[in-house]
């Protein structure tokens, strides 16, 4: 049967929305009442049928509209996707396992057939047949990072491993919660960390950078961080905050349901086999106000972390202006009584 | 969760004599699918089971990275180790079933370089030979300096040579041919990163030699799995699991503790990957450290251990596993 | 420099002799002092390896007194856009054993890393110490211009004309510190401009 994808748009008119069974398999990032960082790593193993997690690489029904969204970021701004001259050979990684899980996961929308290093690949939602030679970049229109990131939701950072730090030497970027790509290439683990309040005082970053050089082949690992955006834009980038910013004065108590939206990240880590790189898919899900309340107790238990975030997590993620907006309206969906356990609706 | 590797179920499908203290063995997966792509510098840790007694050790994969149909490991008979390189050279035979890890990389290559300068000993070789078939086959700029005890122990030097022609260059001990290092390390352009694989002595030679020269250590890459030595046998208490352990004179303390139904995580076993790391709890006694991992700070202040490769002596050893 | 910073603000340090066959000393104005301070330490016949290149301040101090020091070079840049194809043919030509040595304005350094950077150094492995001014190198996250020499914050991008809150955040790649719009959300806010790079 495979999917249906929306025809839809995440800037002018914004006609995004949700399919009710699209609301339902929202991964929502929260399992209490409230919300602090942690290191909440887990194996990124595959989850129950009808999430997120069916298959490692999600495609859902948004996928033919992402990716024309993305080309129109990259048509405005081509400095979103870059990679160090040493990174091509992670790039070929990272080609070979989007492939490979976009074919595994969705066959009827995606075909990889290999001979040797002659690879053919399929992708009929966005009508693209092409045959090539793995590893020699001049049998792809671009470089094997952006060839195959131009077909696949989500953005990606490339990390180099060395010196027992990871360097952000490569990435697809543009569906970001404001960071710029073109200015942390090249950076390490800690210093394009270093504009988040809060968790370097915990030591949170020493233990996940632990964590993520370690991780094995096989063994890809994930976690979900959240934010919130102003109409369903996927580009939040820096570059144009002077753009998308007034958007942020726009929320009023009549159109909160309708602007204001919980932006998921998906993040999950997987180690790269032939650059020894680890891949870094940060795979962004939004849904709007109307479309989460109609979960009663996702209605509730946002309303009460909204409520209480620290100050200077509200800050990071821009909420200030329009957070006794949304705060207001939430309280009217919470009558007090608890919620379950774990993140999913009841 | 656990940080230790998948393990892959292979048979042996091929044993080669490569000289006389060598031997190759292939390996191929069971399910007759392919392996799992690897980078230059990747070992695996070859499970050995030698009847109740099972070794776990880790060896440097030698194929290219480019043909995955099987690995190929190569292995120095060690006729005064703890019997692992006797076993597989003695045991080890085409269909026999192993299993071995998903692969490893300790020892990659830095891709920025602008040339690869590495220089083996011994049986050192292994991981470059992986190495210069990923280097080649993306034209990658290296040079390769091989020292070896005679012509016919230069294991796989022949093949080297054919391949590379003149990026490698052989020195034999017995012809007393020797490396100009200073000379070597001195005429490299800017952007060299330098790899150096072989016993600790060479090891440590070119690591002191290239910081004297002005090599920053970040270019400097060495992998020297240490073995387990083998020693006097002792006594250790678990704090967490409360297990008392004697370690045998021939099996190492990470070993006893796994036969005692403990599992640390590890990935090298060779006191390199910082994996195994343990706390000690309390002591009497003087810790022999043989592993790369802890810092000579973390070696004196007696609070930490890697079990894979150090060993103990004397009255009470507590450890919290 | 501010009470708190972030992790990405570069941490400059004080000079020392590193083992090495040659030394590279590239340096501005007030710069030259972190040279000769640590010229006090450094083994006999240091500098019969070094090469010191020098773009003096508005004053002109400092040049006698780095020449006194005998280095194997010795070369006076009027800029740093002066000096470059100089830096850049010698970094070319260069061998392991090198070691950079860059000191002055966080302007100078940036820049001089950045060129070393590029010529495959490390910049874990150069030397870097910070003298004089504190005015910042910073790039337009939106326009992606480059303004120099900015010591106020708010700051007025020289390209687009954006008013910028100058980070912390800094670029080695690409030399600056980031500017972001800081009146993005309304345009009508017009918080006061305060010199405080100096």
């Amino acid at each position: 049967m495979g999917i249906t994808f929306r025809k839809e748009t995440f800037r002018d008119d914004f006609t995004f929305r949700n399919s009710p069974e699209h609301i339902r398999r929202f991964p929502f990032p929260f399992h209490e009442d409230s919300y602090m960082y942690a290191v909440n790593i887990e194996p990124h193993v595959v989850g129950p049928k009808g999430s997120v997690l069916e298959n490692l690489i999600d495609v859902d029904e948004h996928y033919v509209a992402e990716m024309q969204d993305r080309a129109l970021v990259l048509a405005e701004d081509p400095l979103r996707c870059q990679s160090l001259p040493h990174m091509t050979l992670a790039g070929w990684d990272l080609l070979e396992l989007l492939m490979e899980q976009q074919a595994l996961g969705y066959p009827e929308h995606f075909t990889l057939t290999r001979d040797g290093d002659r690879w053919r690949w399929i992708n009929r939602p966005l009508g693209i047949d092409d045959t090539f030679t793995f590893g020699d970049t001049s049998t792809l229109p671009y470089g094997p990072m952006e060839y195959i990131t131009r077909q696949s939701q989500g953005d990606f950072c490339i990390l180099d491993q060395r010196d027992g730090n990871l360097w952000m030497d490569a990435g697809m970027v543009t569906t970001q919660a404001d960071w710029s790509l073109d200015f942390d290439i090249g950076m390490n683990f800690f210093e394009w960390h270093a504009p988040v309040p809060l968790a370097h005082e915990k030591g949170i970053f020493i233990r996940a950078l632990k964590f993520l050089t370690n991780i094995q082949q096989g063994k890809p690992a994930r976690r979900l961080n959240w934010t919130m955006t102003i109409n369903p834009r996927l580009d939040t980038s820096p570059e144009n905050y002077h753009k998308w910013g007034p958007d942020r004065s726009t929320v009023t108590p009549e159109n909160v349901g309708d602007k204001v939206h919980l932006r998921v990240e998906l993040q999950s880590f997987w180690r790269l086999p032939r650059s020894n790189g680890i891949v870094f898919p940060i795979r962004c899900y939004l849904i709007k106000m109307d479309e989460l309340v109609t979960q009663p107790k996702w209605a509730r238990r946002l309303h009460r972390v909204i409520r209480d975030l620290p100050e200077e997590l509200a800050t990071y993620k821009g909420l200030t202006r329009y957070r006794p907006t949304l705060v207001e309206w939430l309280s009217k969906l919470d009558d007090g009584s608890p919620t379950s356990p774990g993140f999913g609706p009841d | 969760m656990s940080t230790g590797t998948t393990k892959l179920d292979v048979v042996v499908s091929n044993v080669v004599p490569v000289n006389e203290l060598v031997t190759r063995f292939h390996f191929r997966r069971r399910d007759g699918e392919l392996l799992p792509t690897f980078s230059g510098g990747a070992h695996v840790v070859v499970e050995m089971r030698d009847g109740d007694r099972t070794r776990l050790n880790p060896y440097s994969l030698m194929g290219s990275p480019l043909d995955t149909r099987e690995y190929t490991i190569s292995v120095r008979r060690d006729d005064v180790g703890r019997g692992g390189s006797l076993f597989m050279h003695r045991s080890v035979k085409p269909g026999l079933e192993m299993v071995i890890s998903y692969p490893v990389n300790l020892f990659s290559l830095d891709l920025r370089a602008r040339k690869h300068l590495m220089l083996a000993g011994g049986i050192g070789i292994t991981p470059f030979m992986a190495q210069t078939s990923q280097l080649a086959g993306s034209g990658g700029n290296f040079e390769l300096h091989y020292t070896c005890r005679t012509a016919s122990l230069g294991t796989y030097a022949d093949v080297l040579q054919q391949r590379y022609d003149r990026r490698v260059r052989l020195y034999h001990d017995d012809l007393d041919e020797r490396i100009e290092l200073d000379r070597l390390l001195s005429s490299q352009p800017l952007g060299t990163h330098l790899y150096v694989c072989g016993p600790a002595g060479m090891i440590n030679w070119v690591r002191d030699r290239a910081a004297a020269l002005g090599w920053p250590a970040e270019t400097v890459h060495f992998e020297h799995f240490a073995a387990p030595q083998p020693g006097a046998p002792f006594d250790v208490t678990l704090a967490v699991t409360g297990k008392t352990i004697r370690v045998g004179s021939q099996q190492s303390l990470l070993e006893a503790i796994e036969a005692a139904g403990v599992d640390p995580p590890y990935l090298c076993r060779g006191g390199v990957c910082g994996q195994c790391e343990t706390n000690v709890v309390s002591h009497d006694g003087k810790f022999i450290h043989n592993d790369h991992w802890l810092s000579e700070e973390d070696h004196r202040s007696g609070c930490k251990i890697m079990p894979c490769v150090s060993r103990f002596e004397g009255k009470s050893l507590v450890l919290e596993r | 420099m501010a009470a708190k910073s972030i992790i990405s603000r570069p941490v400059y340090g004080t000079l020392s002799p590193q083992p090495g066959k040659h030394h590279l000393f590239v340096a501005d104005a007030e710069g030259a002092v972190a040279i000769i301070e640590m010229a006090k330490n450094v083994p006999a016949g240091f500098f019969g390896g070094a090469e010191i290149v020098f773009i003096p301040g508005p004053d002109g101090k400092h040049v006698g007194a780095l020449e006194a020091l005998k280095p194997a070079q010795f070369h006076l840049a009027a800029s740093f856009a002066s000096l470059l194809p100089r830096l850049k043919q010698t970094l070319t030509n260069a061998h392991m054993g090198l070691r950079l040595y860059l000191s002055g304005t966080e302007g100078l350094i940036g820049q001089a890393m950045q060129v070393a950077l590029e010529a495959g150094i490390d910049h874990t492995s150069m030397q870097t110490e910070h003298r004089g001014s504190l005015a910042r190198r910073m790039q337009c996250v939106h326009c992606k211009g480059i303004t120099e020499n900015v010591t106020t914050q708010p700051a007025t991008c020289a390209h687009c004309g954006l008013l910028l809150l100058v980070r912390d955040h800094y670029s080695r790649r690409l030399a600056a510190f980031q500017g972001v719009c800081i009146n993005a959300e309304d345009r009508s806010e017009i918080p006061p401009m305060e010199e405080i790079f100096r």
